[in-house]
């Protein structure tokens, strides 16, 4: 930031697209404030609303576009759980739909020019993350009591090595929701913010074409994360998931 | 410096937010944490309700009658396919039927003719041979009467030989000549 401000006449202020406002005026973000990005968490919504309950709503046999899709999203996330967690985790079915749902379209929503990436965020990323993180441990303890504690102990390894291993499998769990949380987030982020830069110089005559190719390309990029991480941060979830289900090695 | 100047109060005026706010991420400024986590909260709850209450029970229903359509048509087809075979044996059951039957007619009508034929046969052959017979009486007829023909034509010539050499023909005793000459 020194450089800009030392006579170029780039302005660049590549996190300015992540600031929270209140939506209604006024300058003091309350806890019940609707924001900007309350704001674009409610077209989340409406869009998981139009996608899911609107899309299927003709229950066709041969289904219309919309529903081809929501049914597509739903047998992705079905059988990821399936396949990971096995049947038992399919009751857990609403839930990590519900995150994948949210996930994705807050992803997607933000690539939008005149969008809010609420998933840039790290009070939202990381409120996900913690609430995976709380429900799989008490899913876990719930199922198998004291025996969750066996996740932690590498019955596969060699028993002189199985305490230090319990030891980095221990901080390994505790670290899942701070990487779970930042990986989403930062990669956001990032990305918003490399396209932000791109644009600022646009401004410059002469580098505007590289300017406008750079932001292009990222852009394809931006999309294509925006479905990768929507993607893995369900995947780690569905993995969460089944180690509380069965956490034996 | 003048324009660098005139650039940061341009900035300044495009996003009148303080400094700080600016220099950091915004994602770091713990102040807006309990906002942004009550609505995502919310959002979530709406979400979660909107999912299982609706949306997922009518997708999941649609895509098991699905499959129970596919199933059951690929059940009918299946079905249909076995009726087709039956009907395809039903067919070739026929056709050999018919084939045997119309060899079977075929000889029968040859054994009739043939048949027919033989009592033709017979029947002319019968006729031929009552004709021959007739015939061969009718020769014998004409052969006897050929015989006394002559007998008669040899009564008559011995007579007038007779009287001509100027006898006296005895009429019996011509008979009896002519008829021992006869006999051979």
């Amino acid at each position: 930031m020194a450089a800009e401000q030392q006579g170029s006449e780039l302005a660049i202020h590549p996190m300015h697209q992540f600031l929270i406002k209140p939506l209604f005026g006024g300058d003091v973000v309350h806890w019940y404030t609707p924001t900007n990005q309350t704001l674009w968490m409610g077209i989340a919504i409406l869009c998981v609303f139009l996608l899911l309950v609107v899309g299927s709503k003709g229950r066709a046999i041969i289904p219309s576009r919309a529903q081809s899709v929501a049914e597509v999203a739903y047998g992705f996330v079905y059988k990821m759980i399936e396949d990971i967690a096995g049947k038992e985790g399919l009751k857990f079915f609403p839930y990590v739909m519900t995150i994948f749902m949210f996930v994705v379209f807050s992803n997607t929503l933000g690539l939008l020019p005149i969008g809010f990436a609420t998933t840039a965020h790290f009070a939202v990323t990381g409120t996900l993350a913690i609430l995976v993180f709380v429900s799989v441990t008490a899913i876990g303890f719930a199922r198998h009591g004291l025996g969750f504690l066996q996740l932690f102990w590498v019955t596969a390894a060699p028993l002189p090595l199985r305490p230090f291993l319990a030891l980095i499998e221990v901080i390994s769990y505790f670290v899942r929701p701070v990487s779970h949380s930042i990986r989403l987030g930062g990669n956001m982020m990032a990305g918003h913010a490399v396209i932000e830069v791109f644009a600022a110089f646009a401004a410059v005559a002469l580098i505007s074409p590289l300017s406008v190719l750079g932001i292009t390309a990222m852009y394809a990029l931006d999309l294509l994360a925006a479905f990768v991480q929507a993607y893995v941060f369900t995947i780690l979830t569905v993995v969460y998931l089944k180690d509380a289900l069965h956490p034996k090695h | 410096m003048s324009t660098a100047a005139a650039a940061i109060t341009a900035v300044a005026a495009d996003h009148p937010t303080s400094a700080t706010e600016a220099a950091g991420m915004p994602q770091l400024d713990f102040s807006t944490y309990p906002n942004q986590i009550f609505w995502l909260a919310i959002a979530l709850i709406i979400i979660y309700l909107m999912l299982n209450r609706v949306a997922l029970p009518r997708i999941g229903a649609v895509l098991a009658e699905r499959k129970g359509t596919i199933t059951n048509d690929i059940a009918a087809a299946e079905e249909l396919k076995m009726k087709a075979q039956e009907a395809e044996k039903a067919y070739n059951q026929a056709l050999a039927d018919a084939r045997s039957e119309a060899a079977r007619i075929v000889a029968e009508a040859k054994a009739e003719i043939q048949a027919d034929l033989d009592a033709a046969t017979a029947e002319a052959d019968a006729q031929i041979g009552e004709k021959a017979t007739e015939a061969e009486a009718r020769i014998g007829e004409i052969r006897a009467s050929a015989v006394d023909s002559v007998t008669i034509v040899a009564k008559d010539t011995a007579k007038e030989l007779v009287a001509a050499l100027g006898g006296k023909a005895d009429a019996r005793s011509v008979t009896a000549a002519v008829t021992a000459r006869l006999k051979g």
